[in-house]
């Protein structure tokens, strides 16, 4: 008998159908596998079962029957836990408190008491490792999911749920969240774990669901499937060998020279350490890393919004004043921002925002001519097949309209050098090509692309060279001709490249092999 | 049972454009409450509040003096808004303007009214641009938050004033806390005869027009919305945010400052301790109801003048409290903005 079924669940977004009649059983004693691409509609299905969305249709039985969820107290009083892709915890708070303040009915407790009671339910659990007292500000993010993890545990669920889990982990730290969970499952506790990574479901689940575009298009026993198989169903295509779009043919001239940036936050972390790279016209140059081991950083650097402690950042040979956004832009260098919502502003037209970067062409004296913006957003929608109209807010759009707004603005003024970060994040599969032809066309051109892109298969199709970044450093540079994943993947584990031998050696991982690291 | 939720998506646009007049209607449900307590008959109430003062030329123009500060307190207000800027300061940054137009104005005796009108409002702009210059220089440089700034220099602000005209500025002759009277060739002239309505009407007007004209037709207008929009996506387009930011809030100060300048030079013709009661504040109601459009402004201070006069004729044909007038605006503030919320969430039906 299962403990959850979800049956035909319906949900809308106005226009968008994030859900289509979802059909979902989870067993006891199971980790079940929710795979899908970034899109796909994961999260808002997970987010039915918890009661923060109410569906438009379909039902929910927790144990054959039927429940309704209106918030998430109610799934919480029936055993659905729930982790999110961004922590709920309060940083200023320590860890028993936040594990325990906001269950109802015992928030009068005594600090020892709290601490006492949150140290029992980590031991039952064998979490080690949690220290109840400590602020949860001062722990790692995979402690941090263990709270979270933690307090769904105390607040007895059956059933847990892990948003893409291993997001923001380290290898080391996504083996042991893995043996974590068989334990937990040997505890006869149910998981669903959300994720698009392959080598994750292998590893550890029992079943898997696959989801693409609001719909399920698969249902397998992992036992039953490989790789390859659910890779198909993820993508309705066969990724089993990337095809390389790319043919290296870059000059020697450089586009981008990038000289030993520094950079540290406020609390005196390094988030930059000596990073240097140079982008050639005419050539892709891919970058590579777990999220968080400072891509970020870099984009923000070459993007100008971001002036790093120390380094240089040259364009065809001329420093740019960095921290300075209008350097860049004067220098031609075409900006795809990582976070798409951050490169318009959403209560602007499309005309507008397609202008703002440009204004000394679009105004004299101070003046205006909206008549001219208003030609030039028409010329863009029409070139870059952009659905949507000159003076529609950029908030009514879709996020691959948004993003292809971003790219014609990016690319419209013939760029020298063009930053792309994570440009296909949450893209259809139509708009995803779409992006990486207009890539290589910029590449063919003479332009010098830096590719920022947790996509493997993305940077592997299309870099000329993949650089492989690590804790704020660059641990490995590669041709990507002959770069295969597993180098790339023991790279961004923080393997070390041995330069002679070309040849890469792995640090050693403990539980690599949940991990299956190499994506 | 019926259950409501919000959503973190943007009400359709016709709902958005519908916030003002829900705001206005709930306002009008609550006060209906009110005025019945009062023991008043609503129906009654609103004639006499909203009806009454349109059939009578002299309340019309009085509504229309009643409109001049506050129409360029609330463009000021709007101003800032619309770049994200939150100066709640207007009322300080009023006063400022007022003391050196009143300082101003009995400096000028011997000058034609050409000469000394514009030096009284250029002092004046001057004057509430300075006073609005520290917390500028503050949020921009040191990132202060300035709505807890700019509304600590009103106090401040008041005090000063207090202080002046206790002081060295008490008027000689009559011994009131009140400034000499500025020279008569520095007082606004009427614009109607037999109305009060004088030439500070016409500078609200203008600057009116000048708000709309930056807002839809200048680099600098569109630059400032998508500062006030969303400061990151502006500051990566290459919009520079700080500067524009620091000019927008200058701009508002000295705005504001011209509304104490009218204030003096068209209607008391000395600064006073209370010659604004509270105008820099209504006009945070104003730009608020007004969505930060120029007409949204024009319209909301029409409005909050009409209530203002016709208050007045309200308690006096039915006996019900002046307060009212208050209640009303108060109202209209926390039910604008709670509609204004729709422009961030929408609300839903749950399913029953
Ligand atoms: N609150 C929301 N409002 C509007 N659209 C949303 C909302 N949440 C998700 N979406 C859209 O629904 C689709 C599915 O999103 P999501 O469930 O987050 O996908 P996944 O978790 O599989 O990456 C996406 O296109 C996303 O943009
Ligand atoms: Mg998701």
């Amino acid at each position: 008998m299962p403990v959850l079924e979800m049956q035909g669940i319906t949900k809308r977004f106005g226009p968008l159908l994030a859900n289509d009649q979802i059909d979902l059983t989870v067993e006891p004693n199971e980790i079940h596998a929710l795979l899908g691409e970034n899109g796909a509609g994961k999260t808002t299905l997970m987010k039915i079962l918890y009661g923060l969305y109410q569906p438009d249709a379909g039902s929910i039985l927790i144990d054959n029957r039927p429940v309704r969820f209106r918030s998430p107290a109610s799934a919480i009083a029936h055993g659905i836990g729930y982790v999110s892709q961004h922590f709920s915890l309060v940083p200023t708070l320590t860890v028993a408190e936040n594990i325990v303040l906001g269950y109802e009915g015992r928030s009068l407790l005594q600090r020892r008491e709290m601490e006492q009671i949150v140290h029992e339910t980590a031991q039952r659990f064998g979490f080690n490792n949690i220290p109840p007292d400590a602020l949860v500000r001062d722990l790692s993010v995979g402690q941090q999911q263990r709270v979270e993890i933690l307090k769904a545990l105390y607040r007895d669920c059956r059933v847990l749920i892990l948003d893409e889990p291993t997001a923001v982990l380290t290898p080391q730290d996504a083996a042991n969240l893995f043996e974590t969970l068989l334990d937990l499952r040997a505890r006869h506790l149910s998981v669903i774990m959300i994720t698009h990574k392959l080598e994750e479901v292998m590893a550890i689940s029992q079943q898997v669901t696959v989801l693409r575009h609001g719909r399920v298009v698969g249902r397998r026993r992992t036992s039953e499937t490989n790789p390859t198989d659910l890779a198909n169903l993820m993508v309705g295509r066969s990724t089993a060998a990337v095809t390389r779009k790319a043919n290296h043919q870059a000059s020697t001239a450089s586009a981008l020279n990038v000289r030993d940036l520094w950079l540290q936050d406020r609390r005196g972390v390094a988030l930059l350490r000596g990073v240097s790279l140079t982008v050639n016209q005419g050539e892709i140059v891919g970058v590579a890393g777990v999220a968080g081991n400072g891509q970020s950083e870099l984009v923000g650097v070459l993007s100008g919004m971001i002036a790093p402690d120390r380094g240089t950042v040259e364009v065809r040979g001329n420093a740019l004043k960095l921290g300075d956004p209008r350097a860049f832009n004067r220098a031609r260098v075409g900006r795809i921002p990582e976070d798409r919502l951050k490169g318009v502003v959403s209560d602007l037209t499309v005309a507008q925002n397609l202008a703002l970067e440009q204004m000394e062409d679009f105004s004299r004296a101070g003046h205006v001519d909206y008549k001219r913006i208003e030609q030039h957003a028409e010329r863009l929608i029409r070139e870059f097949q952009i659905k949507a109209r000159p003076g529609d807010r950029a908030r009514t759009l879709s996020g691959g309209n948004i993003q292809k707004i971003i790219l014609a603005r990016a690319l419209a003024r013939d760029p020298v050098v063009v930053i792309a970060a994570q440009p296909t994040r949450g893209l259809d599969i139509g708009a995803t090509e779409y992006v990486h032809q207009k890539l290589l066309e910029q590449k063919e051109r003479g332009a010098g692309v830096l590719l920022v892109s947790e996509d493997l298969d993305e940077l592997l199709m299309l870099s000329d060279r993949i650089v492989v970044m690590f804790k704020g450093e660059i641990t490995g540079r590669l041709d990507a001709t002959t770069a295969t994943p597993e180098t790339i993947g023991l790279l961004m584990a923080g393997g070390q490249q041995d330069r002679q031998a070309n040849a890469i050696s792995a640090q050693p991982l403990s539980g690599r092999d949940h991990a299956g690291l190499p994506t | 049972m019926l259950g409501f939720r919000l959503e973190r998506s943007p009400a359709p646009l016709w709902v958005r454009s519908l916030i003002p007049l829900i705001a206005v209607a709930i306002t009008f449900l609550i006060v209906s409450v009110l005025i019945l307590i009062a023991g008043a008959h609503p129906g009654e109430a609103f004639y006499e509040l909203l009806i009454n003062p349109l059939t009578r030329p002299t309340a019309r123009a009085e509504i229309l003096v009643k409109a001049t500060p506050l129409l360029l307190t609330g463009v000021a207000v709007a101003f800032a808004f619309a770049g994200g800027y939150y100066n709640i300061g207007a009322e300080g940054q009023l006063y400022a303007g007022a003391v050196a137009a009143a300082w101003a104005g009995t400096q000028l005796h011997e000058q034609p009214a050409l000469v000394a009108i514009p030096v009284m409002l250029v002092c004046g702009f001057a004057a509430g641009m300075l006073w609005a210059l520290p917390p500028a220089i503050l949020r921009i440089r040191l990132g202060v938050d300035e709505v807890v700034t700019t509304l600590l220099l009103n106090s401040v602000m008041l005090f000063f004033v207090s202080a002046l005209l206790n002081g060295p500025w008490r008027d000689p002759i009559s011994n009131w806390p009140q400034s000499p009277t500025i020279a008569a060739s520095a007082q606004f002239p009427q614009l109607f005869a037999r109305t009060r309505i004088h030439l500070g009407f016409l500078v609200a007007v203008l600057a009116l027009l000048a708000f709309w004209w930056i807002f839809t037709r200048t680099r600098f207008g569109l630059e400032l919305r998508a500062a006030g929009l969303g400061r990151e996506a502006a500051r990566f387009m290459g919009v520079r945010v700080g500067r524009v930011v620091l000019i927008a809030a200058l701009i508002s100060g000295g705005i504001a400052g011209l509304a104490g300048v009218s204030e003096v030079a068209g209607t008391h013709y000395h600064l006073i301790d209370a010659l604004s009661p509270g105008y820099g504040y209504t006009a945070i109601i104003i730009a608020t109801l007004g969505a930060t459009t120029a007409p949204g402004v024009l319209m909301a201070t029409l409005f909050l003048a009409l209530v203002d006069i016709g208050i007045l004729s309200a308690s006096r044909q039915l006996n019900i409290p002046v307060y009212l007038g208050d209640i009303i605006q108060a109202c209209l503030l926390l039910v604008a903005l709670a509609t204004l919320l729709l422009n961030r969430y929408s609300l839903r039906r749950s399913q029953p």
